[in-house]
């Protein structure tokens, strides 16, 4: 009896990928430890979610807290905490986008045009230092320099002059905030930026030079558009980031402040749900939070692809 | 850029060489006097930003009680140096034991996640292989979604990490950023190696050891870094699973006696300047002994690893 030739096909593909299988064994053991540590601490978290959807009992567990549906996000959209949380969060991506974001693409344009490469290098090497710190150390400095018995107010105190409550004013923190980050991170922002303007075309220069161009003309015409490119897609990555502001950050200055100035998705999710102990709460705010994450990143590099770029993944 | 560097970096490094010249092309109209001095003026300060805190950090870690006061707290010009804050705080238990404990999490931590990155990071490397796509998703899925805070939390405690070391190293152990850096470095650059490497014989154990890790070293480098950074500044899962303060790491003690102006066990030290130690040596001091403490293996590695920062590196991760 002759075998239908799909029944061939088919055997072929099995036969295949057992073939393969054999072949790549050692691969897929290479992947298993990072794999595993994946599944254990962030895939059995996200099915964890379903704490949003329960009324969640440490002792009962996940498996036996009892179902009670969108009650736990009734609670959550009622509450007033958490709209000033969203609202936060929100005005402080906000101006950091606004304030930060500039920055490091001017440094880079800057560092760029400067013809000496150990003047480049130095300050490089300086720059980058202070992402290496951690949140704690970084407020540390600013409230030995900035704070009630820091060094600016030590000087304004012996020259009789008014002191500055900049570490607790809880109407300017977010300026705070901001300066905080651009001290921290504005300098290594600088390092993609550098790597693109370092791959444009340098005889575009030339070329436009000999044409007569001056120099704020090739900035507009070359170098602008040639950094185009990884400008959109560090946007893309702020804007489905912008639910996402320095929870340690934060959390640390969270006393000398107050809640009210303070207090961002992730820090009112670690308060209600670890804090005080309403974890169903907590998760429900988490989840809120990575729901629309997603979204917005999708929206975001969809946006990107409407201009013409590639954005975080291609179309 | 060192000579060792693989294939990729080297490009990039051409491609940047056009830039890399220290004499301005005769095209270019000369620089104006208002433009020098305002890249010179920004240029300084962003140096001054940087390091003045960082010197007055240093510099009031080693000043005696006299300087403080003169300085009326941080001190800018040295006057009267000494070690005494040194000498109280690795007399101190708690300090000593959270430094041994950050020192301990760094080592450990950094050798299980370069393991298991780069290990991932070459299984992932060939794009043919078995499973090789539904892998790389499932990695890449966790960039975009995470269960959040209390799950993390719940399956943590839930695993015996409360109270317990490990709830510092492993749930935060593998980075896919970083594997997707190094698998993007490992495919790109060192497939014809790579090649030559099975027709000699070699086996893929054989293959990373010899062939792959030897020629990435600036990649293995920079990304030893950054772990071993994320670990030595670990807070928050400290915040978050270490209730008591006889395991904490150095940046909750810190935090917690530093920033929140607790007193510190064994010296009366707090921020608002309390004192009732004999020796002559300000409670300012010892707080900026403490933090000059974090900075030091910063300071010592960072040098060695800074030169490796090469541009293309992180913006091929990101766009791979």
């Amino acid at each position: 009896v002759p075998v239908p030739a799909s029944q061939d096909v088919r055997d072929d593909k099995r036969g295949e990928r057992r073939r393969r299988f054999r072949r790549d064994r050692t691969l897929l053991i290479m992947t298993a430890p990072a794999v595993v540590l994946l599944i254990v601490f962030n895939y059995v978290p996200m099915f964890g979610t379903s704490t949003a959807f329960q009324s969640y009992s440490i002792y009962a567990g996940f498996m036996h807290s009892p179902w009670v549906g969108f009650d736990t996000f009734r609670e959550l959209f009622a509450d007033p905490l958490f709209w000033s949380a969203l609202e936060n969060t929100l005005v402080l991506s906000l101006v950091q986008l606004v304030l930060f974001f500039p920055i490091p693409i001017a440094l880079a344009m800057l560092l760029n045009s400067i013809m000496s490469s150990k003047v480049r290098t130095v300050e490089q090497s300086i720059v980058y230092l202070p992402h290496f710190f951690s949140w704690v150390l970084a407020v540390t400095v600013f409230q030995e320099m900035l704070g009630g018995a820091g060094a600016l107010n030590q000087f304004l105190r012996q020259h009789d002059l008014a002191t500055w409550a900049i570490m607790t004013n809880p109407d300017t923190f977010k300026y705070l905030v901001t300066a905080q980050v651009v001290w921290k991170e504005a300098g290594w922002g600088i390092i993609v930026f550098l790597a693109a303007l370092a791959a444009i075309d340098q005889n575009l220069y030339e070329a436009s030079a000999v044409d007569g161009a001056g120099r704020w003309r090739r900035m507009w015409h070359i170098t602008l558009p040639g950094i185009r490119g990884i400008v959109v897609l560090m946007l893309v990555l702020r804007l489905g980031n912008i639910l996402t502001v320095g929870f340690e950050q934060l959390l640390i200055q969270r006393n000398a402040v107050g809640r009210d100035a303070s207090e961002v998705l992730d820090t009112y999710a670690y308060y209600y749900g670890v804090v005080n102990a309403n974890f169903s709460l907590g998760a429900a705010a988490s989840l809120f939070k990575g729901v629309l994450s997603l979204v917005l990143i999708l929206a975001a590099n969809k946006f990107a692809h409407l201009v013409g770029e590639d954005g975080l993944y291609r179309k | 850029m060192t000579t060792a560097s693989a294939p990729a970096l080297e490009v990039q490094a051409q491609a940047s060489r056009g830039r890399r010249r220290n004499v301005r092309p005769s095209w270019e109209e000369p620089p104006t006097k208002a433009g020098q001095t305002g890249k010179g003026a920004v240029l300084l300060v962003t140096i001054a930003v940087v390091i003045v805190p960082l010197w007055m950090v240093v510099l009031t870690s080693f000043s005696n009680q006299g300087a403080v006061n003169r300085a009326g707290g941080m001190v800018l010009v040295p006057h009267g140096l000494t070690v005494e804050a040194y000498h109280q705080i690795f007399a101190n238990q708690l300090i000593i034991h959270s430094l041994i404990v950050s020192l301990a999490i760094t080592v450990l931590g950094t050798v299980l996640s370069m393991v298991t990155t780069v290990l991932c990071a070459y299984g992932l490397s060939r794009s043919g292989s078995y499973a090789h796509r539904t892998i790389l998703m499932t990695l890449v899925v966790t960039m975009f979604f995470s269960g959040g805070l209390i799950p993390t939390f719940l399956v943590v405690s839930a695993l015996g990490g409360y109270d317990n070391y490990w709830s510092l190293i492993l749930p935060s152990a593998v980075s896919v950023f970083n594997i997707l850096v190094m698998r993007g470095f490992f495919a790109g650059t060192a497939q014809e190696l790579i090649d030559a490497a099975s027709i000699d014989g070699a086996g893929d154990w054989r293959t990373l050891w010899s062939v792959v890790l030897p020629t990435s070293r600036a990649v293995t480098a920079v990304i030893a870094l950054f772990y071993a950074v994320g670990y030595w500044n670990t807070f928050f899962n400290a915040l978050l699973y270490l209730p008591d303060n006889n395991k904490w790491p150095l940046q909750m003690v810190i935090y917690t006696y530093t920033l929140q102006g607790s007193s510190l066990p064994g010296t009366g030290v707090t921020t608002t300047g309390q004192y009732f130690g004999h020796q002559q040596i300000a409670p300012l001091a010892i707080q900026m002994a403490v933090v000059t403490l974090t900075l030091v293996p910063i300071l010592l590695i960072y040098p060695f690893v800074q030169r490796h920062f090469t541009k293309g590196m992180l913006l091929g991760a990101i766009k791979g």
